[in-house]
């Protein structure tokens, strides 16, 4: 018989703040629970009938009770709102510096690429004390990112890019779960985050990446298809030049602005004439189909490592990221 | 007013099948109704228990993880749209809504039997999707799984909740049109038992809601047949669309299900406590705020699915201030214990019961409202068991309350009543045996859906499922003893319970007609003060 354990383990800077709202809500339902059924109880004692044609005492209401019931409720329902509210920002929000992973989910399982090249499938590995940020995308139906112990859980979403962050504050190894009911084996759709020390983790790191970094293989892929033949480092191409794009607003064909973020990088690669670059031709074919989604956040992590000053593909300041 | 009068009442109004299958007494379609959804409630139960069979052991081991899936889809969507929707207003509603406003029928006799057959279309197509496969997309449908990917019966399915909704429709109409052309004289709206209010506001919702989950059904269709690009991102679609469409519905649902169970709860405690319910005017107006608020609170199941925080905000904020006519309910009731002339028969303990998981259900609805809690709990078992609470065990407890309680007025024959007070005890403890645990392995982490699970989550599952037995006891408990009291109960006085209202002015059963002259109503509702 398994240990008995009615919580899960904190291991996330998140987690003790949303249990904090959790033991307040416990306490909340627990008292209003007792005090209406020991009320309801006391009464149906208090007043049992007496005689088979007795009536109860005419009493029709109350307004100054109705108020009181109204509006203590409402202050409550306000006061938990807040703080729930501003947690979720929180948690919505990346802090500036992180660690950028990406996850693609497919049924059934999760695949996940470090910045440096390393490729893991239903394993994550990620160094303590590290803001960790997952960008997300899922190769067929909606998935879901779900790390119990860090209080996390996010929708993947094909077509899009999600995000997802983390802090873990213990080492050692958690459940991550497909939360989105996904087909056959969803409950199969499961995996560990395994969290490392640093120097650990700089350990794992090191043990053979593979074909480099994705930003390389992103470059690479990027000659392959050609994509380098209009798109060139300087603006004499016949598509917009990509270096120094990343993050930058870009105007529109029809005056509009939008940052140059990963979701319109990747659908300036599948579906190029959604959104126009003020300027150019509608030229550029639609490659939907004819690259994998992990394809997909390589180039965006190679457009990502193009910067505006003189520097080549390979400096990706990837390989060291748990830099302080 | 004792029986053995020699006028026929409206169960010996005719004997042949024909009488029924043809008939336009909304007390008959009641009864038809009342078969028809019980039989869903068995087939959802069993899907259920084999459910809770299958998680009795972490590994997936009983049944196919295909199998398991189609499991919970059927249980999902035969005791979602083919019982917990019609339950209440479909059975209790067209028997009571006529009787207690002083009206011989609802406004369109035709209508409401057409909306029975549609019932049974629909419901027929479910079950030939049943046969052929089943669904495994869960009741919910979500794209693209629904209409790109799943290799099951979707498509009959919808087809067959598309269908169930015009039943839905049609008596949300007749429902409208019944209450506001058809009261008796000096039936003034503020003298309507609350029970009508319920299932006026229940009606509005049934007509302005149900059509959307048609049309975004139609489209799930459209685009698994035709390839239509809706939904599917390779097909230029978006699949949170999906999500919005669907829960515009059916989040209102869930009121559409506790809305009416709230109107009986409101009848049992006036009539067990002989006493105006406290603040009836404010009762009855959060019934409509509900069904007002309750349209705007859809955002609140998708936190997670990648709307923006704002928007996020707005519906946690907005599905707190839904809680609050509901607490406001609970107050009223719980009010109008006091100084009441309590008995404790056995509609009453199911009011006991309806409070106890209400509370619960209700209370733990704010853990789901709370954005960061949410996050963690959404589509675990936490929520599992909050919408079980509510949509369930307050739906189930106010049906069972409600048949108790008009038995002898519907069958014109009392039951054993010693038994009925044990089976709502049996079915509060099951339910919370059933349930509670799973409230715990949710927060714990265990994700809803899942076929095997870590075995760290054994213990709870186990539990449940001891619940789910003793549960299973306590819901056939009845069966045995309202048949019974068919063949061998003791007749039924006119008024057994000596309580007020229209329908015990009329003869246990009432006559075909319900009043043999029009009832002129010159009190308010629930008016025991003698």
């Amino acid at each position: 018989m398994p240990q008995i354990q009615i919580l899960p383990t904190q291991a996330s800077t998140m987690a003790p703040q949303v249990d904090a709202l959790y033991f307040f809500l416990v306490a909340l339902t627990a008292f209003f629970t007792l005090l209406i059924s020991g009320m309801v109880v006391y009464f149906a004692i208090k007043y049992r009938r007496q005689s088979t044609d007795e009536a109860g005492v005419p009493i029709h209401g109350n307004m100054t009770l109705e108020a009181t019931w109204t509006v203590i409720p409402l202050l409550i329902v306000l006061f938990i709102f807040g703080w729930s509210a501003s947690l979720f920002y929180t948690m919505a929000r990346p802090p500036a510096q992180t660690l950028d992973i990406y996850a693609v989910g497919k049924q059934w399982m999760w695949k996940f690429q470090h910045p440096d090249g390393h490729a893991e499938v239903n394993e994550l590995h990620v160094p303590v004390g590290t803001s960790v940020k997952l960008t997300m995308t899922s190769q067929d139906v909606i998935h879901d990112v779900y790390i119990p112990d860090f209080r996390v859980k996010a929708d993947v979403l094909p077509g899009r890019y999600t995000h997802l962050w983390f802090k873990a504050t213990k080492p050692g190894r958690y459940h991550l779960f497909c939360a989105e009911y996904c087909g056959t084996n969803h409950s199969g759709m499961i995996g560990w985050v395994v969290v490392q020390e640093r120097a650990e983790y700089q350990q794992w790191l090191a043990g053979g990446a593979g074909q480099g970094t994705m930003a390389q293989i992103g470059e690479k892929l990027f000659k392959d298809l050609s994509c380098v033949t209009c798109h060139r480092e300087d603006t004499t191409g016949r598509g917009p030049t990509l270096v120094g794009l990343f993050g930058k607003a870009v105007t529109l064909d029809n005056g509009n602005a939008v940052e140059a973020d990963e979701a319109y990088i990747r659908e300036s690669i599948v579906n190029p004439r959604a959104r126009m670059v003020s300027g150019f031709q509608p030229i550029m074919p639609t490659f939907q189909g004819l690259v994998s989604e992990e394809g997909l956040l390589q180039l965006v992590e190679y457009v990502k490592s193009l910067k505006a000053t003189p520097s080549n593909a390979t400096g990706v300041p990837a390989a060291e990221p748990a830099k302080k | 007013m004792e029986t053995a009068t020699p006028h026929a009442n409206y169960l010996t109004d005719g004997y042949t099948l024909k009488s029924w299958l043809l008939t336009r007494d909304h007390k008959r379609i009641g009864l038809l109704y009342l078969i028809s959804v019980s039989a869903f409630f068995v087939l959802g139960a069993v899907f259920a228990g084999l459910i809770r069979l299958e998680l009795m052991t972490p590994a997936g081991d009983l049944v196919e993880s295909d199998t398991y899936n189609r499991l919970f889809t059927m249980h999902g969507v035969t005791m979602v749209f083919f019982f917990l929707i019609p339950a209440i207003p479909a059975v209790l509603g067209n028997f009571l809504v006529p009787l207690m406003i002083g009206a011989r029928d609802l406004a369109f006799p035709r209508i409401n039997l057409l909306s029975w057959y549609v019932y049974t279309i629909g419901g027929i197509f479910t079950l030939w999707a049943l046969v052929s496969g089943g669904v495994d997309t869960g009741w919910t449908f979500y794209t693209p799984y629904s209409s790109a990917f799943s290799n099951s019966s979707v498509a009959l399915v919808v087809v067959g909740i598309f269908i169930n909704g015009f039943s839905s429709i049609l008596t949300g109409l007749n429902f409208i049109v019944t209450i506001h052309k058809m009261r008796a004289p000096g039936m003034t709206w503020f003298r309507l038992p609350l029970f009508i209010w319920a299932h006026y506001a229940t009606a509005l919702i049934m007509v302005l809601g149900t059509p959307v989950i048609a049309i975004t059904l139609v489209m799930v269709a459209a685009e698994r047949l035709l390839g239509l690009g809706i939904f599917d991102p390779k097909l230029g679609g978006d699949p949170v669309l999906f999500q919005h469409l669907f829960w515009f519905y059916s989040h209102p649902a869930v009121y559409i299900m506790i809305l009416p169970a709230m109107g009986v709860m409101s009848e049992l405690v006036a009539a067990f406590s002989r006493k105006r319910i406290f603040g009836y005017e404010v009762v009855a107006f959060s019934s409509l705020a509900i069904a007002v608020v309750g349209f705007l609170v859809w955002g609140h199941h998708m936190f997670v699915s990648s709307q923006s925080v704002y928007a996020a905000m707005a519906f946690s904020l907005l599905s707190f201030l839904v809680a609050i006519p509901s607490a406001i309910k609970v107050f009223n009731w719980s009010a109008t214990l006091y100084k009441g002339s309590i008995s404790l028969e056995a509609p009453m303990i199911y009011v006991f019961g309806f409070i106890g998981l209400f509370l619960i259900g209700g209370l733990t609805g704010l853990f789901l409202a709370a954005l960061a809690v949410d996050v963690h709990v959404t589509d675990t078992y936490f929520v599992v068991a909050h919408f079980h609470y509510i949509m369930v065990g307050g739906t189930i407890m106010m049906y069972l309350g409600g048949l108790h309680y008009w038995w002898p007025k519907i069958f014109g024959t009392l039951y054993h009543d010693g038994m009925a007070r044990v089976s709502a005890v049996v079915i509060f403890i099951g339910f919370n045996l059933t349930f509670f645990p799973q409230f715990i392995v949710g927060y714990l982490g265990m994700p809803r859906r899942y076929h095997a699970y870590p075995p760290e989550f054994q213990l709870w599952n186990i539990l449940s499922s001891a619940g789910a037995v003793v549960l299973a006891i306590g819901y056939a408990m009845p069966t045995f003893y309202l048949v019974y009291s068919l063949v061998k109960g003791k007749p039924a006085p006119p008024n057994p319970w000596g309580a007020k209202g229209l329908e015990w002015e009329t003869s246990s059963p009432p006559p075909t007609h319900n009043f043999d002259e029009i009832p002129v109503v010159t009190e308010p509702a629930y008016h025991y003060e003698k």
